[in-house]
């Protein structure tokens, strides 16, 4: 599928009707979608006929993306109903076969490192403080192959330090910087959008022997 | 929820030493085809719980899996075993009912295929 076709299909999804401030709820726009996934595809064959997990999935944009890129396998956890029943919808208009999990990433609870790769927008943080540590400390505990993740820009020293030393992963790499456009979805908002510099990671979680394991926030 | 999925989810409440597999409660399942991947059912078989899958898969209705893993080999020469570890694994769709925690009995409500696995305050 080329890059063009997949943005376009994205943008079509249905978004947040009503976005809760507390849960940082944000749209993942369909250019970063599909720019993360195909590079994710094409420069690392983390997608195919692989089994992908969508954190903090939202309306599942990111998983939808993966499931057109021709993941074997997705499942999208979210805290949120509201959000899983328009994710369900959209993986529907889509003809996508989605499995979703309603969960707060922090608690879950995971067999171990069985899903190849992980791809998440996750929360910043500016809600619930370290949120985006948590998001990331989960997901190198149960993926295989790869976590794909957004961050701030301003956060990046400090991640790539954390990544390696605390949280399990033998390598952290920004592929790219980007702007992440927020729109004025709550009152506190003043401006009409924001551009925020976000940091798209690949990280590659070590590999340790397969047990259950209790998933704890660690940071 | 697939029972793909089913196997890798465990219940992650306070105290509890292993909340893996998940006990079923059936109320509604549902059957949907899907193209068969013959190299990802070899790839992911070895990380497959094959007692959780062929327990689960006998609750929702479906007996052919046997209750011991085949040995490797049968994967690449079998197809009509590959047929029914595929159907099991990623056709069946447990659409309504609970899943249980082990240890504790507690119910996660599956609700249009999405199991709540929410954890209360004091479970954390």
């Amino acid at each position: 599928m080329k890059l063009k076709q997949l943005e376009s299909l994205l943008g079509d999804l249905q978004q947040f009707s009503n976005p809760k401030v507390e849960l940082e709820q944000y749209p993942t726009g369909p250019h970063i979608a599909s720019r993360l996934l195909y590079t994710a595809e094409n420069s690392f064959d983390d997608i195919s006929n692989k089994v992908v997990a969508d954190f903090g999935c939202g309306c599942g944009t990111l998983g939808a993306a993966a499931a057109l890129l021709g993941a074997e396998q997705v499942i999208g956890i979210d805290i949120d109903s509201q959000s899983l029943e328009i994710a369900s919808m959209n993986a529907k208009d889509l003809e996508l076969d989605i499995d979703f999990v309603q969960c707060d990433i922090s608690s879950l609870g995971w067999r171990g490192q069985i899903v190849d790769t992980v791809v998440m927008n996750p929360p910043f943080g500016t809600r619930k403080k370290g949120v985006d540590m948590d998001f990331l400390f989960v997901a190198l505990k149960v993926a295989s192959r790869a976590v794909y993740s957004l961050h701030k820009t301003s956060t990046r020293d400090y991640i790539k330090r954390t990544a390696k030393r605390d949280l399990n992963a033998s390598s952290a790499e920004v592929l790219c910087e980007l702007r992440f456009g927020v729109p004025q979805l709550y009152k506190f908002h003043k401006k009409k959008e924001v551009d925020i510099a976000v940091d798209l990671w690949r990280f590659v979680p070590r590999r340790s022997g397969e047990r259950t394991i209790n998933l704890r926030s660690a940071v | 929820m697939r029972l793909l999925t089913h196997n890798m989810l465990s219940s992650n409440i306070k105290g509890v030493a292993n909340g893996f597999p998940l006990r079923i409660e059936v109320e509604k399942v549902v059957e949907k085809e899907v193209e068969i991947n013959h190299d990802f059912l070899r790839n992911i078989f070895p990380k497959i719980d094959w007692k959780a899958l062929s327990d689960a898969s006998r609750i929702m209705g479906y007996h052919e899996l046997p209750e011991e893993p085949p040995e490797p080999s049968v994967l690449e020469a079998d197809i009509e075993f590959l047929r029914k570890f595929h159907h099991a694994l990623l056709e069946l769709h447990l659409e309504e009912g609970a899943l249980l925690c082990p240890e504790s009995g507690r119910k996660f409500p599956v609700n249009k295929g999405i199991p709540n696995m929410l954890l209360l305050e004091d479970e954390v």
